[in-house]
């Protein structure tokens, strides 16, 4: 049984169980513990890392066997941000899902959208029938959204390994890239903005003017951070050869995106197997050779780049058009106004529908409650991700409704690897890997 | 002083004195009248054909690929099918580790990455309810292939684990929501939910909601119970 007891410092509380002695640390109190720790016959201990831990990136837990300081044995736990989307899609139609999905991976979630509507448009056979503004927006908000996902990476791995100064600056340029989000879809994040058959709304001028300040004053904060961190021997030390897992190591465990290709493979799916029309811009795809959590600092720095490139390729091919498919069966009313409080009807369309034609209203009745139809069968999409291969396995039964969605989310692949890069490193590069990987446990969980 | 009777005129025949009729509602709707699916509308699954050959594209080169590297070719494969551009091949679930293995060391098919396992209840509608997907993708020829085994409740199928060791989680996923059963995995345990749950959640039996909120003893009834349109 268990008894209570307050040794050393005042906060390290220990208790004797079956197993061994459990000590329960909140912080800043580790000297209480290695100095009441026999170092001659407690060779092995096992700590409990997280589900809330701030290195860990969100609600990760990590139980880790140390040998000293040495890390013989990680087991990663995930599911504490299980929410059930891929349950809760079985119940809504086919256009809700994007409302739902898109709170997946919440700091990709016009990745986790476009997937979701790629793979409803395939479904129902209207993949070529999407307009050409409607993919150009898609490109340019993946895009932007790539950089703002990336600038959260950059911020809190550089938090975890000690430079909080990055996590300020990362953070306020993501809030730049964010406003246009605001600007455009009503909301920050969690848009649902991008539907099956095209995007919710159009791009405001407005919009477009912020875009084209960001692509002048991202790439000097891009210098400010390469200056800031890629000389400091603190980074280098805490990067360089830490970590490591080759492209063997990654292939047999399923790892794709910025981990991939800092070992050497040039493997993403805008180049191997196109999408939203990707095939016609011009982009490279940047790897690195050292597989290791510097590897994987060039490889994102380089696609902060060359996103920035694709934006404005983007916006010079954004000539006027629909931005909803044509066939009304399916589009939503496109039209839509950006008020206070988000995205709603424009009062155009409620006056259009409530005055004026029967016929709409009924339509538009039909198509909100009851939803389209999609004929029965199964499709898997797979798009590049800021973390890799995103899969979306979608199955139709011929009703309104979704049968079964399965996300396959790089975050939840990913983290697979963390046995394999941490087993036999120190505690600290525990830390590094784990951040190299860009884990997002929305996603992870669903 | 207490009123022995209604006082006269008290009955207006208005619309909200009408008792609830018990399997009449408003509008006149019977049953749930839902349309927005909470009801659980039933609905036949289409039996998908075999598709006869040519498949078109690169799908006769992987099908005559696998053929000729797979001597228990002809067992193996239950069907064939081509649709929306993507080919599946439905296997017999014993052998579906034998098959990840061939598909992934000839030279001819090399299909390096298994980018997604995941499983499909078609409850209802097929005696082996459970249709378990493997996506398989080919870096070098860039290709992409389906292979689907479907087992029913309680047969275990092998875990490709040791082929591709990035099954390990999401078969873990498939045995935490599906229930599913995959014979040689290391640590078949939950994964989601947590490990004293019961049930799987992801069944097409399992209700949305209903289940008691863990610490507080609050329920939140399930979708089809939550309003009652009298």
């Amino acid at each position: 049984m268990t008894s209570q007891t307050t040794s050393g410092a005042e906060y390290a509380t220990e208790r004797e169980t079956t197993e061994g002695r459990v000590f329960t640390v909140t912080g800043g109190d580790w000297d209480s513990i290695t100095g009441s720790i026999d170092p001659l016959s407690n060779e092995k201990i096992v700590v409990n890392m997280g589900p809330q831990h701030p290195s860990t990136h969100g609600v990760l837990r990590l139980v880790l066997e140390l040998e000293g300081e040495t890390v013989t044995q990680v087991r990663p736990v995930v599911g504490y941000l299980h929410t059930g989307i891929e349950k809760n899609l079985e119940y809504r139609n086919w256009t809700q899902g994007t409302t739902f999905v898109t709170r997946m991976d919440y700091l990709a979630p016009l990745f986790n959208e476009t997937g979701y509507c790629l793979a409803v448009e395939k479904l129902l056979g209207i993949t070529d029938d999407i307009t050409e503004r409607a993919n150009t927006i898609r490109v340019l908000f993946m895009e932007l959204n790539r950089i703002s996902s990336h600038l959260v990476w950059i911020a809190t791995t550089g938090m975890e390994l000690g430079a909080i100064s990055m996590m300020l600056y990362g953070f306020r340029e993501r809030e730049y890239i964010l406003d246009i989000f605001e600007e455009t879809t009503g909301l920050r994040m969690n848009h649902a903005y991008i539907r099956p058959g095209g995007v919710a709304q159009d791009v405001p001028d407005s919009a477009i003017r912020k875009i084209r300040d960001l692509l002048v004053y991202l790439p000097k904060k891009l210098k400010e951070y390469e200056a800031m961190l890629s000389g400091q021997v603190i980074w280098q030390e805490r990067t360089q050869g830490v970590a490591v897992l080759d492209v063997t190591g990654c292939l047999s465990l399923g790892i794709t995106g910025p981990v991939l290709r800092s070992a050497g493979l040039a493997w993403d799916l805008r180049k191997t197997m196109p999408y939203c029309g990707y095939e016609d811009y011009e982009f490279d795809v940047p790897t690195a050779t050292t597989a290791d959590v510097w590897g994987r600092y060039l490889v994102r720095m380089a696609e902060i780049r060359e996103s920035l490139k694709l934006v404005e390729q983007a916006l010079d091919k954004l000539k006027p058009g629909p931005v909803m498919i044509a066939d009304k069966k399916i589009a939503w009313p496109a039209q839509l106004a950006v008020g206070v409080d988000g995205m709603g009807n424009s009062l155009e369309h409620v006056a259009k529908i409530m005055g004026q034609s029967m016929e709409s209203l009924i339509h538009h009745f039909k198509l909100v409650t009851e939803g389209f139809r999609v004929p029965a069968g199964q499709v898997y999409v797979g798009i590049e991700h800021p973390r890799g291969e995103l899969g979306v396995h979608a199955v139709s039964d011929g009703g309104t409704h979704p049968y079964r969605v399965h996300y396959r989310d790089p975050s939840f692949v990913n983290l697979q690897a963390i046995p394999a890069m941490a087993e036999g490193a120190l505690l600290a590069d525990v830390i590094a890997g784990g951040a190299s990987l860009d884990p997002v446990m929305g996603g992870c969980d669903r | 002083m207490s009123v022995a009777s209604t006082p006269e005129g008290a009955h207006l025949g208005s619309p909200a004195e009408t008792p609830p009729s018990p399997d009449k509602g408003m509008f006149g709707i019977q049953g749930t009248g839902d349309v927005s699916g909470f009801g659980g509308l039933a609905r036949p699954r289409v039996t998908e054909a075999d598709t006869p050959r040519p498949f078109g594209g690169y799908f006769d080169e992987v099908y005559d690929a696998l053929e000729e590297a797979y001597p228990g070719f002809a067992d193996a494969i239950e069907k064939v099918v081509v649709d929306r551009g993507e080919l599946t091949l439905h296997i017999t679930p014993q052998r579906i580790a034998e098959v990840c293995q061939i598909m992934r060391n000839d030279e001819s098919l090399r299909f390096e990455l298994c980018s997604s396992v995941d499983a499909v209840d078609y409850l209802g509608s097929d005696s082996r309810r459970f249709h378990i997907s493997y996506q398989l993708t080919s870096m070098t020829y860039r290709r992409r292939v389906r292979l689907e085994a479907a087992v029913a409740e309680g047969v275990a199928l092998p875990s490709v684990t040791s082929i591709y060791p990035t099954a390990d989680w999401q078969e873990r996923e498939i045995y935490d929501m599906f229930g599913v059963v995959f014979a040689g995995h290391p640590n078949l345990t939950r994964i989601l939910m947590p490990d004293d749950w019961e049930g799987h959640p992801q069944r097409k039996d399992y209700p949305l909601g209903g289940v008691p909120v863990e610490y507080k003893g609050a329920e939140i009834p399930p979708p089809d119970q939550r309003r009652v349109y009298q």
